[in-house]
C-alpha cells in the first residue's frame, strides 16, 4: 500500500510515483489532495493495481489505461478514460465532457452525470467490451460514430417523460449498443441506429452489469429496475457506403 | 424516381491489343485488378470503361501486345467547362454521391519547387567534392534545447549536464510519409520497413495501428495516434521510436477518413482493433482536441504513457494559417512537426477538398520557419515537410527552406509499381499497393521492392551530396534553412516574399 | 560620400584575405611596428580595399571603461549619436582618434573614440535588466543599424581596433601604429569580392573584447545568419566575420561554453569521429552538434581572434585556408603565411601547421579565473 499526498504536486511527478511503485509492486494506493493533476493512470498496466483519489483529478483520467482501477470520490473532469484499453473506473461524483472517447476496453461507472460527447467512437474488438454505465443524465452528441462497446444511460433522477433532454446523439453509430431507460422515438434523431426492446440476452447481460453498478454506488438494484430498458443499436455495419462515387 | 443505369461517362482510356503479337497467354487477364481483360474463346477482350490506365497489363505483356491509350473520341474542348467537371456533374447526378479519389491534387497549380534555383561556389568559396570527402547526412528529429549546459569533471573536461530530449536519429534527412495498413497492403509497409531499416531512416504506420509481423522493426517506426484511435494502446504507444498524433492530411486537410469494411478483414481488424467488415471511420477532428490546450494534453498524455522517452510529433496539413499554428503546436509541447502540403497524397479523399483545401508545401514550410525563428523557438521542434516530394532536388530545396528532413509517400509507392492512377479509394489496386485482395498483395514483394525502396533513398542521398559538395558544405545542416543559397524565377514579388527568398540575378 | 556602412545591394560581404596576430603571453607591450612587418608580407592577399589591426593593453589609463570606437560620415550623425551615448552612459572622457595623414589614405571619415560606462539608472533599465555588457551589445546594434552616417567599430575594454580602406600597412601608417603599445595584436589585409571596399567593412571585427580576422568565405553564412537572428542579433555588417563573432559571443559569454569546446562548434568532428569517442565525449560531441548545428562554420576559414583572456587561431575541419604557427620565448605568432612571421621572428623555437579543425590557443599567463578554458591547453 502507498499513500501520495499530492497537494500541491505537479502531475508529473505523482504519475512518476505511482508508477514507480506499480514497478515496486505496490498494488494499492491513496492518493490524497488531488485537484486538477492530469493524467492519473495513464498508461498504467496490472488488473490487480487499485489507485484511490480523493480529490478532483485533473483531465485525461486513466488515459490509456491498461487493466488498473481507478476510484474517485468525488467529481472528474474530462476525457476520462481516453482510449482506455482494460481496467476499470468508478467516479462516485460526476464527469466531464468526452468520456471514454475510442476506449476499446474495461469499463467507467459514473454515479452522478456527464458531459458532451460520451462514448464518442468507443469500439469493441474480440473479448473487449468497454462498458460506460452513467447514473445521472449526458450531454448532447453521446455515443456517436460508436463502433462497439455498450453504453448504458440510467437517468436515475430523470422525470417520467418519453424525451431525452438532448439534441443529438448516435450520428455515424455503426457497432456497440445503448441501453437506456426511456422509450425515445429514436428516428428523431438518427437513421443509421434503431431502438429496440430489449430481449433475454440483454438483460442477462445487464443484470450483471447493473448488479456491479449498483453495489459500487451503494444503490438499490430495485430503484434502476423501476423502470424498463430499450436498446439502440446500428442499422448497418457500414453507415456511409452509399456516400460516394469514385471519380 | 427510377434508376436509370445508362451512363453519358465514356471510358477514359482504351485498352488496345495487338492480336497479332497476342498469344494468349492471358497474363493480362491475371494481372488487372480491375477486370478490364476477359477471354473471348479465341481472343483477349478489354473492357475499356474498366481501364484505368494502372500500367500493370503492358508491364507484365510478354509479347508487348497491349497499348493503352487516351481515348481518342474528345468531349468537346471548352477551357471553362473542362472534361474532368463535365463527368464529375454526370458521374454525381448518375449516383448522387460525393467523389472521391486517390493520390494528391491533379489540379496544375504553380509548383513552387520548379521555380526555386540552387546555388554553387565558384572561386571565393570551393566546391567540395562527394566523392572523395566526408559529406554528413545525418539528422536528428525532436526538441533540442537552445544552450547546453555543462559540468566539468575531475580532469577539468566538460561533459553534459543538459539532459537531452529523446531524438530519431536518420542516416540520411528522409522519412517515409505515414500510410496506413488498410490504406495500403501489409506487403507495401513491410517493402518500406525493410528499406528503413537499411537506410537507417524510419517509416510511419498511418492510424491502422501496427500488425504483428512489424513489430520487430520498431526502432525504424513512427506510431501513429489519429482521431480513430485504431490499434492505440500502451504497447502500441511505446513500440516505435515515436509517436505522432495525425492531425491533418494535406489531401484532405479538416476531414476525417473511413477504411470501408469490405476491405477490414481478419488481419486488419486485429491490427486496427476493430470487428470484421465494420467500417473504420475515423472522425475529423480528434474528440479530445478542440482547442490548442487540448492538443497540449495530449501530447503529454502520450508523453506520460511512454515516460517522457519518445518525441512526440504532430501532423498537420498546410493550410492558410499554418505558422501561426504551428507556432502554437510547439509551445504546446510536439517534438516534431510534420506539415503536409495540398499536393499529398491519400488513400481516398472528395475532390471538393483535395483540389481545393490547403496551401503549397514550399509557402507553409518557409513561413512556419521564418515564424518560428522570429519567435526563438525554431530549435524546440524539428520539421518534416511533405506533400509530394518528387525528387532529390524538392528535398534540397526543402531542406534550405528550413525543413530538418522531408516524407516521402507517393514517390514510395511509384517504386512499388504505381502510375498514379488515383484509383487508391477502390482497392482493386493491380500492383498490390493500395488493395486488401489477397491475389493482388501477394504479387507485391517486399523484399524487392524493399531493395528498390532502399535504392532509391540512396540515390537522393547521393544526389543531395552531389548538391551540398557544389554549395560547398559538408554537413546537411549547413544548407538547413539556408535561403541565402535558393533563388526564385518567375515568381512575383509576393511570392517570392512568402518564400523569404530573393529572385534569381539578386 | 564615404563608404562606412554597407549600402551595396548584396545578401552578404564576401572577402578573401590576409591575417596575422601576435601575442606576448606575459603581457609585454611591444608597439604595432612589428605586426605592420608581419602583415605588410602577405601584400598579395589584399586588393587595397581594407586593412586592419586589433591590439590589447592599449588603454591601461581606462581599463574599466568601455573604449568606444565611431567612425562618422557627417557631423550630425555624431552629435545624435552623442546623444544616445549621453542618455545612456558616463562618458569619462572623448575625443578624435589621432590620425596623420598619408599619401595613400586620402578619404576617410571622422574618427572619435569615448571612454565610457552605462549608467546604472539607463533609460533602459525601466523596461530590462541587462547586464552591462548586453548593454552595451544592444547599444552598439542599435547605433550601427539606426544612426545613418555612424558606425562604431570597437567596444571593448582596453583593446581597440583600427581599420579602414586601403592596404594595411597603409592603415597602420594612418593611425601610427608604431606610437601605440600592446601586449596582443592582429591584422588583417582584405581582398573584398563583391563590394568595394567600405570603412566599416574591414577586419578586424569587434564586439566587446572579441575581436576577429578572418580569412576565407563561408558556405554557411545564411543558416549561421539566420540562427543568429533567433537569438536577437543584427547582422549589419553582412560579413562572414560578423557572424564568426556573434557565434563566439553567443557561445562563449551568452551560453557559457568553454572556448576550446566552442571552437568545436565552429569546426565540430564528422561524426565518423564522434562514433568512436568514448560514452560520455561522444553524447557531449553528438548533443553539441544537434543543438548548435545551425552555427557550424562551412566551408573554407582561418580566423584569429583576440578576447581578454587570450588569443585563439583556427582554420576549418577540412582544411581549406592556410594557417602557420610559431612560438618564441612567450610570443606565440599566426598567419596565413609562413614568411610573415619570419619577418618579424627570424628564428622561432618551434613553427608548425596546424591540423584542420584544431585550435591554437595561447591564454595570458594571468588569467586565474580560467573557467572558460577548462579544455587547456593545445600543446605547443
Amino acid at each position: 500500500m502507498m499513500t501520495i499526498d499530492a497537494s500541491g504536486m505537479h502531475y508529473k511527478e505523482l504519475n512518476r510515483l505511482i508508477r514507480e511503485g506499480i514497478a515496486n509492486g505496490v498494488k494499492k494506493f491513496f492518493i490524497e489532495n488531488v485537484n486538477g493533476q492530469y493524467y492519473i493512470g495513464d498508461g498504467i498496466k496490472g488488473d490487480d493495481v487499485v489507485i484511490n483519489i480523493n480529490g478532483t483529478p485533473g483531465n485525461d483520467l486513466g488515459a490509456f489505461m491498461d487493466g488498473p482501477t481507478l476510484t474517485v470520490n468525488n467529481n472528474a473532469q474530462d476525457n476520462v478514460g481516453n482510449t482506455m484499453n482494460a481496467g476499470k473506473i468508478i467516479i462516485n461524483g460526476d464527469a466531464g465532457d468526452v468520456v471514454g472517447y475510442g476506449m476499446r476496453g474495461g469499463r467507467i461507472f459514473i454515479r452522478g452525470n456527464a458531459g458532451y460527447r460520451v462514448g464518442i467512437h468507443m469500439k469493441g474488438y474480440n473479448e473487449q467490451l468497454p462498458v460506460i454505465m452513467i447514473g445521472g443524465k449526458v450531454g448532447s452528441f453521446f455515443a456517436e460514430y460508436m463502433a462497439g462497446g455498450v453504453i448504458v444511460l440510467l437517468g436515475l433522477e430523470d422525470d417520467d417523460s418519453d424525451e431525452l433532454d438532448i439534441d443529438y446523439f448516435a450520428s455515424g453509430m455503426h457497432g456497440g449498443t445503448i441501453f437506456i431507460r426511456k422509450k425515445i422515438d429514436f428516428s428523431k434523431f438518427s437513421n443509421e441506429a434503431e431502438l429496440y426492446e430489449i430481449d433475454d440476452k440483454d438483460a442477462d447481460f445487464l443484470k450483471e452489469y447493473l448488479t456491479d453498478f449498483a453495489n459500487s454506488f451503494n444503490i438499490s438494484i430495485e430503484e434502476i429496475y423501476k423502470k424498463p430498458f430499450y436498446k439502440i443499436v446500428p442499422s448497418s455495419a457500414r453507415p456511409y457506403a452509399h456516400l460516394y462515387t469514385s471519380a | 424516381m427510377t434508376k436509370s443505369s445508362f451512363s453519358n461517362i465514356q471510358s477514359e482510356y482504351l485498352a488496345v491489343i495487338d492480336h497479332n503479337k497476342c498469344v494468349r497467354c492471358k497474363r493480362c487477364i491475371q494481372n488487372c485488378g480491375w477486370g478490364t481483360y476477359s477471354f473471348g474463346g479465341d481472343k483477349i477482350l478489354a473492357d475499356h470503361s474498366k481501364c484505368v490506365a494502372c500500367g500493370r497489363c503492358y508491364t507484365y505483356c510478354p509479347e508487348g501486345a497491349i497499348s493503352i491509350i487516351k481515348n481518342p473520341t474528345v468531349i468537346r474542348e471548352n477551357a471553362n467547362w473542362q472534361e474532368p467537371l463535365v463527368k464529375n456533374i454526370w458521374r454525381q447526378s448518375e449516383t448522387g454521391g460525393i467523389v472521391i479519389s486517390g493520390m494528391g491534387t491533379t489540379f496544375k497549380y504553380k509548383k513552387y519547387f520548379d521555380h526555386i534555383l540552387l546555388d554553387a561556389c565558384q572561386v571565393t568559396n570551393p566546391s567540395i567534392d562527394p566523392l572523395r570527402e566526408p559529406m554528413e547526412l545525418r539528422t536528428f528529429l525532436g526538441k533540442k534545447p537552445s544552450k547546453l549546459d555543462l559540468d566539468f569533471d575531475e580532469k577539468g573536461e566538460p561533459v553534459l549536464k543538459t539532459k537531452m530530449p529523446p531524438q530519431i536519429e536518420l542516416q540520411t534527412p528522409f522519412v517515409f510519409g505515414a500510410m496506413s495498413y488498410g490504406s495500403i497492403s501489409l506487403n507495401a509497409q513491410k517493402a518500406m520497413a525493410l528499406a528503413a531499416r537499411a537506410l537507417g531512416i524510419v517509416m510511419n504506420t498511418g492510424e491502422g495501428g501496427l500488425h504483428d509481423d512489424l513489430v520487430p522493426f520498431g526502432k525504424n517506426i513512427i506510431v501513429q495516434v489519429a482521431s480513430g484511435r485504431f490499434g492505440v494502446h500502451r504497447d502500441y504507444l511505446n513500440s516505435g521510436v515515436a509517436v505522432e498524433i495525425k492531425i491533418g492530411q494535406g489531401a484532405k486537410p479538416g476531414i476525417g477518413g473511413h477504411l470501408p469494411g469490405e476491405k477490414i478483414g481478419i488481419d486488419i481488424s486485429r491490427t486496427r482493433m476493430i470487428p470484421v467488415g465494420t467500417d473504420a471511420i475515423s472522425p475529423a477532428p480528434h474528440h479530445d482536441i478542440y482547442s490548442i490546450e487540448d492538443l497540449r494534453q495530449l501530447i503529454y498524455a502520450i508523453k506520460e504513457a511512454t515516460e517522457y522517452e519518445k518525441p512526440v510529433s504532430v501532423k498537420v496539413a498546410a493550410v492558410h494559417n499554418i505558422a501561426a499554428i504551428v507556432s502554437g503546436i510547439v509551445r504546446a509541447g510536439a517534438d516534431i512537426v510534420y506539415i503536409d502540403g495540398y499536393s499529398g497524397g491519400t488513400g481516398a479523399a472528395p475532390i471538393v477538398i483535395r483540389d481545393h483545401v490547403g496551401i503549397p508545401i514550399e509557402l507553409a514550410l518557409a513561413q512556419v520557419d521564418e515564424r518560428l525563428r522570429e519567435e526563438g523557438i525554431r530549435n524546440e521542434a524539428s520539421i518534416i515537410a511533405a506533400g509530394s516530394i518528387r525528387s532529390s532536388a524538392d528535398a534540397v530545396k526543402a531542406i534550405a527552406l528550413g525543413a530538418d528532413a522531408v516524407a516521402i509517400g507517393t514517390a514510395a509507392l511509384i517504386v512499388m509499381g504505381c502510375h498514379v492512377c488515383g484509383k487508391c479509394n477502390t482497392g482493386n489496386c493491380s500492383w498490390g499497393i493500395t488493395t486488401q485482395r489477397p491475389e493482388l498483395v501477394r504479387r507485391l514483394d517486399p523484399e524487392v521492392y524493399g531493395e528498390r525502396l532502399y535504392n532509391l533513398i540512396s540515390a537522393w542521398s547521393h544526389e543531395i551530396q552531389e548538391v551540398l559538395g557544389a554549395m560547398g558544405v559538408n554537413s546537411i545542416e549547413s544548407l538547413r534553412g539556408s535561403r541565402e543559397r535558393l533563388r526564385g524565377i518567375e515568381l512575383t514579388d509576393a511570392e517570392l516574399k512568402a518564400l523569404g527568398i530573393k529572385h534569381a540575378g539578386l | 560620400m564615404l563608404k562606412i556602412k554597407n549600402k551595396f545591394n548584396t545578401e552578404r560581404d564576401i572577402s578573401g584575405c590576409g591575417l596575422c596576430g601576435i601575442i606576448n603571453a606575459k603581457k609585454v607591450k611591444t608597439n604595432g611596428s612589428d605586426i605592420k612587418k608581419a602583415i605588410s608580407v602577405e601584400h598579395d592577399r589584399g586588393n587595397g580595399l581594407g586593412g586592419g589591426f586589433a591590439v590589447y593593453g592599449n588603454y591601461p589609463d581606462y581599463a574599466d571603461l568601455y573604449a568606444f570606437h565611431i567612425m562618422y560620415d557627417n557631423l550630425s550623425a555624431k552629435s545624435d549619436v552623442e546623444d544616445y551615448l549621453r542618455n545612456n552612459f558616463i562618458v569619462e572622457k572623448e575625443e578624435h582618434i589621432p590620425t596623420f595623414k598619408t599619401s595613400k589614405i586620402f578619404d576617410h571619415p571622422y574618427l572619435h573614440r569615448y571612454f565610457i560606462k552605462p549608467k546604472s539608472d539607463r533609460q533602459d533599465k525601466l523596461f530590462h535588466e541587462l547586464e552591462d555588457d548586453d548593454f552595451v551589445v544592444n547599444s552598439v546594434m542599435l547605433i550601427n543599424q539606426n544612426y545613418d552616417g555612424a558606425y562604431v567599430f570597437s567596444s571593448g575594454k582596453n583593446m581597440g581596433a583600427f581599420k579602414g580602406v586601403g592596404y594595411p600597412e597603409d592603415i597602420a601608417d594612418f593611425y601610427r601604429l608604431e606610437e601605440i603599445e600592446g601586449y596582443m595584436w592582429t591584422a588583417h589585409n582584405r581582398f573584398p569580392t563583391n563590394t568595394p571596399g567600405w570603412w566599416g567593412g574591414a577586419h578586424p571585427f569587434t564586439l566587446l573584447d572579441w575581436s576577429i580576422v578572418h580569412n576565407g568565405e563561408i558556405s554557411s553564412y545564411g543558416i549561421n545568419k539566420r540562427y543568429l537572428e533567433m537569438y536577437k542579433y543584427n547582422m549589419a555588417l553582412r560579413t562572414d566575420t560578423e557572424v564568426i563573432t556573434y557565434i563566439l559571443d553567443l557561445l562563449i559569454r551568452k551560453h557559457k561554453i568553454p572556448v576550446r569546446l566552442a571552437l568545436t562548434v565552429l569546426a565540430s568532428p564528422f561524426y565518423q569521429k564522434i562514433d568512436k569517442m568514448e560514452n560520455d565525449k561522444k553524447k557531449l560531441y553528438t548533443a553539441l552538434r544537434q543543438v548548435y548545428g545551425s552555427a557550424l562554420l562551412n566551408g573554407p576559414f582561418a580566423i584569429v581572434f583576440g578576447y581578454s583572456g587570450g588569443m585563439v587561431a583556427m582554420n576549418d575541419r577540412i582544411k581549406l585556408r592556410p594557417l602557420v604557427a610559431a612560438s618564441n620565448g612567450d610570443f606565440t605568432y599566426v598567419a596565413s603565411e609562413e614568411a610573415a612571421i619570419r619577418a618579424v621572428c627570424q628564428s622561432p623555437d618551434m613553427i608548425w601547421s596546424p591540423k584542420a579543425g584544431e585550435p591554437v590557443m595561447v591564454e595570458f599567463n594571468d588569467i586565474k579565473e580560467k573557467t572558460s578554458l577548462k579544455g587547456g591547453l593545445l600543446s605547443l
